[in-house]
């Protein structure tokens, strides 16, 4: 069976969660929530600790920490505190329990990098099953709540006006989030989850014209950064996770070059046709 | 029909109570003006109403299956955010692309459609905020300073259309200003607010009153000789 080889496995399960990043990255980026899903994110090694302890499923474990970290930030945010302070704070802290808690996990061999930068091809059949679950529940949920999450996006008191809570679109973004690093963790490991949201989006920026049209790009260059990521650490022999995130990084710049590039070229054309 | 009745309604933001025992009602039709100083809670009455912020005390009851068309003070876009103007018409209900045609072209705007609204000037933006305000058919319109960045002919379009607005859709109009000659002119109703309302009624009553006059001084006066200007009868009426 197709599923049976490695490659395989490891080029769905990251195609998988890069079309779930996609949208949820464009809001990312859109909000300027980058730091909230390094929080979330980071958050995620004291949920490994935690399922080790307790020996229950790395999967159920990374969600429950990860959604009770965004869920606190969500409710300290507009409560009068500094909020890239609050969330550094509670980023690298819970980081850095998380790493003391692994240490404590003694008698159980842990490959602590297999956590902080992922084994995207270690994934089998069941993690393949739990990454496409989740991500298609992210997407689908993404999609029911496109125009909603859009207006309160774009101003709360334009979504109030119109019947739409954004408390409850922001949550909805918190509870993806969430779900989105648990089944990231395997792909491309804690500290580069967020990468993994934000790049695709970013890259895709200065060619959309919508915020559909972002979305449907990132999730293309996301998918493409994965692949061609796999590709490549397959022939250099590099770690995977980080592989995949030095394509996008590349990819962001050629695109930000390119659109540099193209004001500056429609900026000679129009001061050309002014003289003219 | 009575569209909003607002009863003893207090807010407070972060401690401090910006509204204090308003009342409120505002019918079909109808258009009414809140007037005052900075800092009066003008925008925080209207958010209430929409439901931004609530009420610490008091009641805000609307009309059953009132729809709301608002069109902020201000609205930052951010720019990591691409949005053609056609795309803002369609958030968050869609339409078909003829009544969003429709809707700029009322508005002036047709030939911007397929631009970014980070493109517009502050003037475009705003007729294309209230397109699409418009385009939900809405039973109250709420208008927080909505010619900010108009120019003078800009804002007598504006308020030419708003008139004609409210004869198509019947909607009442609910709007914050500081341009106090055309409130004069153009509401049925004022609403001088400073935390609490300090005197309401008709553009000419609020125009004589001493608390109007106390809030605005030399620009109550300006703003009253304008009216009156504008209501005087020409020569050829009076030769009629």
């Amino acid at each position: 069976m197709i599923l049976d080889d490695f490659l395989v496995r490891a080029a769905l399960a990251g195609v998988g969660v890069a079309l779930a990043a996609a949208p949820l990255g464009c809001f990312v980026v859109w909000r300027r929530m980058a730091f909230f899903g390094d929080a979330t994110a980071h958050a995620a090694i004291l949920g490994v600790a935690l399922s080790l302890v307790l020996s229950t499923s790395i999967f159920a474990g990374v969600l429950v920490v990860s959604l009770l970290m965004a869920l606190i930030v969500s409710l300290l945010n507009g409560k009068g505190y500094a909020m890239d302070t609050l969330l550094g704070v509670m980023a690298h802290s819970a980081l850095a329990f998380g790493l003391v808690a692994v240490s404590f996990v003694s008698g159980i061999r842990i490959d602590l990098m297999a956590y902080l930068f992922g084994d995207i091809l270690a994934v089998g059949k069941v993690d393949l099953a739990i990454i496409w679950g989740g991500a298609a529940l992210v997407v689908a949920l993404m999609g029911w709540r496109w125009s909603r999450l859009l207006t309160s996006t774009l101003n709360t008191d334009l979504a109030h006006a119109s019947g739409i809570d954004p408390r409850r679109e922001q949550l909805i973004l918190t509870l993806s989030l969430a779900v989105v690093v648990a089944v990231a963790l395997k792909v491309v490991g804690v500290l580069l989850i967020a990468a993994l949201l934000l790049i695709p989006a970013a890259a895709a920026r200065p060619f959309s014209r919508t915020p559909e049209a972002m979305a449907l790009l990132a999730a293309a260059i996301g998918t493409a950064s994965t692949l061609g990521g796999l590709q490549a650490a397959y022939w250099f022999d590099t770690p995977t996770g980080p592989t995949i995130v030095s394509l996008a990084a590349t990819l962001f710049a050629l695109s930000s070059l390119a659109a540099h590039l193209r004001l500056k070229a429609s900026r000679a054309l129009a001061s050309a046709g002014g003289r003219h | 029909m009575t569209l909003l009745t607002i009863e003893h309604l207090d807010v407070a933001l972060g401690g401090q109570r910006i509204l204090e025992e308003v009342h409120l009602t505002l019918e079909r039709g109808e258009i009414v003006t809140i007037v005052g100083p900075n800092g009066s809670g003008k925008t925080t009455l209207l958010r209430s109403i929409i439901g931004s912020l609530p009420p610490s005390r008091g009641s805000i009851s609307k009309a059953p299956g009132l729809t709301i068309g608002y069109v902020p003070q201000r609205l930052h876009l951010d720019a990591t955010l691409p949005m053609t103007v056609s795309r803002l018409m369609g958030l968050p209900r869609r339409h078909s692309a003829r009544e969003i045609e429709q809707a700029l072209a009322r508005a002036g705007v047709t030939e911007h459609a397929n631009r970014q609204v980070s493109d517009l000037s502050g003037g475009q933006f705003q007729r294309v905020l209230l397109a699409r305000a418009l385009l939900e058919s809405p039973g109250l319109l709420i208008l927080d300073e909505a010619t900010q960045g108009l120019d003078h002919r800009g804002t007598a379009d504006f308020y030419r259309q708003l008139e004609q607005v409210r004869q198509e859709l019947g909607c009442g109009v609910l709007m914050v200003s500081h341009e106090l000659h055309v409130v004069m002119r153009t509401s049925d109703r004022v609403i001088c607010l400073n935390r609490s309302i300090c005197c309401a009624g008709t553009p000419e009553r609020v125009a004589a009153s001493p608390e109007y006059r106390a809030m605005f001084g030399h620009d109550s006066q300006d703003a009253l000789a304008l009216y009156r200007h504008h209501h005087a009868p020409t020569p050829l009426e009076l030769s009629s």
